[in-house]
């Protein structure tokens, strides 16, 4: 069979385009490869002769049917002439198919696009805002409906979640928890000692990493680690249909895949909480030790007569809430995932970063209403 | 050179763990023919076709294409090769965070040194080839239908104006319209543009109406290529179920009452 496409691997000839008694000849190969170079604001011609043309492919074929249309846009009648039959054939097709418009970048905005951007956004994060809450609601309501009827829990998915979100965040959040005692402990050495207060170290740990650090940073660690997996993995199955398939099937996704991530998450999370206080505590005796030469002995002491339990009560009592933002968030931004990978990943980062963020603020809520009781 | 076969594959074995799935499979394939490639499923046809384009290592055997072993070439000398070529995936392949538009023009940017308004409007010329509306180019892959989204990855596999196109599965999952009319835009562009096609089908209706030739796959081998008709005389099981079976008695009369 005979073919217009390159035959060979042969270099080719550099195009080029001449005025001629009164017509346009091109010459050479007119190639994807080699058309760059040449310049087409031509003035308009009747004639345009591509006899003397070697290789012919859709971007050469472009370059005449362009040339063609400049010469009857300056009110002209061109004629192609010396086209083989495969060449006018390639022409004829590329003719057909080139878009009348020109194929121009958007054009740029101006500044009542930028304003009408400004209130499309608004009136959007205040719908997905009540989106979110109406979200809550629904889980709550399905939590609470499973209380009811505990033969309806799925536990063996709870207790799976409760694994891949607690067990195997132990190590981390430990370690996280024990360089922060430490860090509190040297950074408060360093202070208390000008006073000669050294042992007032112990309340200073004690009571940051009990009130406030432990279960914060637990959360945020958290947060990045299991929100942005929930949001993934449900993402995901939103991508491929898996959530249709599940609510046709009679199965509420919600009950099915939302509900044990946050009861795993409800139930995990205090005792992360629990695990890094004691991480906490344990680094910044240890620091202290070290630095101030408080013993053991001494912290342990101080630790149980001056710091009341209230403060690890006041800690522990917000991991439920943290916990029930970061379920939450994870997977409502999980079933907004649309089509395409690209806003999987992004809504996987929002999910993060938002959830962090409300944890961060409802942390400050607690601490103004811990304040006024006076707790 | 003419009579040379474009792609030629000899004693082509390929294997994953202890899984064979090629064993000793030859086949040419001449230039500017359409070729279709049927076979159970998972008997190895998109296997074979990531082997012949260099996307994954046989374990024996020798392929060439346009004359050049695939399997030794340097990276200097496949980025030559794979210009000469286009592959469409199963579903497309669209890249998802790029619109039709920029996913036409992708093999564009990357190959050649060409303006921005230049490869535009060579990419238009190709979302329209394809019988993709103007409209559909500044569209994300995933607000396109099933069939657009392969007309689009066929628009991208002959960007550059490739001499072969490998072509997998092109019409599963369309409807038989739809269908019928991809095989009709594989021949009209097989004309126009002198293409040699690599065609991995189950269909029967498009390899009655657009193949020049069959090879059929099955334990691990080429069994038999050749035209429709003379697939009616192989003996083998599963050749004589597959294209005497009642669906191939429907498409060949739908073929002859056409
Ligand atoms: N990446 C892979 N890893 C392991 N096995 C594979 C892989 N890709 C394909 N296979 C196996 O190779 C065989 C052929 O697959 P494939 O070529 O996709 O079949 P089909 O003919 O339906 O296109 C199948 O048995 C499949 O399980
Ligand atoms: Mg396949």
């Amino acid at each position: 069979m005979e073919t217009s496409a390159p035959q060979t691997a042969q270099k080719p000839t550099r195009p080029q385009l001449m005025l001629a008694d009164g017509g346009l000849v091109l010459e050479g190969d007119f190639l994807m490869g080699t058309i760059e170079s040449l310049d087409l604001q031509q003035d308009a011609a009747e004639k345009i002769d591509i006899s003397r043309v070697g290789q012919l492919d859709t971007a050469g074929a472009w370059v005449v049917v362009t040339l063609e249309r400049r010469a009857q846009a300056a009110g002209l009648t061109p004629q192609i002439i010396g086209a083989t039959s495969l060449q006018s054939d390639l022409i004829a097709t590329i003719r057909r198919n080139m878009p009348d418009a020109d194929v121009s970048p958007p054009p740029t905005p101006t500044i009542s696009d930028r304003l009408e951007q400004i209130g499309r956004r608004t009136v959007a994060g205040l719908r997905s805002t009540m989106e979110m809450v109406g979200f809550l609601g629904r889980v709550v309501a399905t939590i609470i409906g499973l209380l009811l009827r505990p033969q309806r829990i799925r536990w063996t998915a709870i207790v799976h979640h409760m694994q891949q979100v607690g067990l195997n965040a132990v190590p981390i959040v430990s370690l996280m928890a024990f360089l922060i005692g430490v860090v509190l402990a040297f950074q408060g050495a360093a202070q208390l000692r000008q006073f000669g207060a050294e042992v007032f170290v112990v309340d200073l740990i004690a009571i940051s990493i009990l009130r406030e650090l432990g279960i914060l940073l637990t959360a945020i660690i958290v947060a990045g680690r299991s929100g942005s997996a929930f949001t993934a993995a449900i993402g995901s199955m939103k991508m491929r249909e898996e959530i249709d398939a599940m609510r046709t099937l009679g199965l509420d996704p919600i009950e099915v895949l939302v509900a044990p991530r946050v009861i795993a998450l409800i139930l995990m999370l205090p005792v992360l909480g629990v695990i890094a206080n004691f991480a906490g505590l344990f680094g910044g005796a240890l620091m202290s030790w070290i630095e101030l030469g408080v013993s053991p002995g001494v912290f342990q002491s101080r630790l149980i007569s001056n710091t009341d339990v209230s403060h690890f009560g006041v800690g522990l009592i917000k991991a439920p809430f943290f916990a029930l933002i970061i379920g939450i968030v994870g997977c409502y931004e999980g079933m907004q995932v649309k089509g395409n990978a690209e806003s999987l990943g992004s809504l996987t980062s929002t999910s993060v970063v938002l959830s962090i963020f409300l944890v961060i603020t409802a942390d400050a809520l607690f601490s103004i209403f811990f304040a006024i009781l006076g707790v | 050179m003419a009579d040379d076969p474009i792609i030629s594959v000899r004693g082509l074995v390929t294997s994953f763990g202890k899984h064979t799935v090629h064993d000793g499979l030859d086949l040419d394939v001449r230039r500017g023919e359409i070729i279709g490639i049927v076979g159970g499923s998972g008997t190895g046809k998109s296997v074979l076709l990531r082997a012949v384009v260099g996307l994954l290592k046989p374990v024996a055997g020798q392929i060439t294409v346009f004359g050049e072993n695939v399997r030794d070439t340097n990276a200097e000398d496949y980025r030559r090769l794979r210009k000469r070529w286009g592959v469409m995936f199963q579903d497309g392949a669209l890249f998802s965070s790029l619109s039709v538009q920029q996913n036409v023009e992708a093999p564009i940017r990357e190959q050649l040194d060409m303006s921005a308004e230049t490869r535009a409007a060579l990419a238009a010329i190709k979302v329209r080839m394809v019988g993709l509306p103007d409209d559909a180019r500044p569209k994300m892959p995933s607000e396109l239908s099933g069939g657009m989204r392969k007309r689009a990855g066929f628009a991208r596999a002959i960007a550059l104006d490739p001499e072969i196109v490998f072509l997998d599965e092109p019409t599963a999952g369309l409807d038989p319209i739809g269908a019928a009319a991809f095989d009709e835009l594989t021949a009209q562009l097989r004309r126009a543009l002198g293409l040699t096609v690599f065609l991995v089908t189950h269909d029967l209706d498009s390899l009655h109406a657009i193949c020049d030739r069959i090879a059929v796959l099955a334990e691990g081998r080429v069994l038999a290529t050749g035209t429709m008709a003379e697939m009616q005389d192989v003996d083998h099981p599963w050749v004589q179920a597959y294209f005497k079976g009642p669906r191939a008695r429907a498409a060949l009369a739908q073929k002859e009452s056409l």
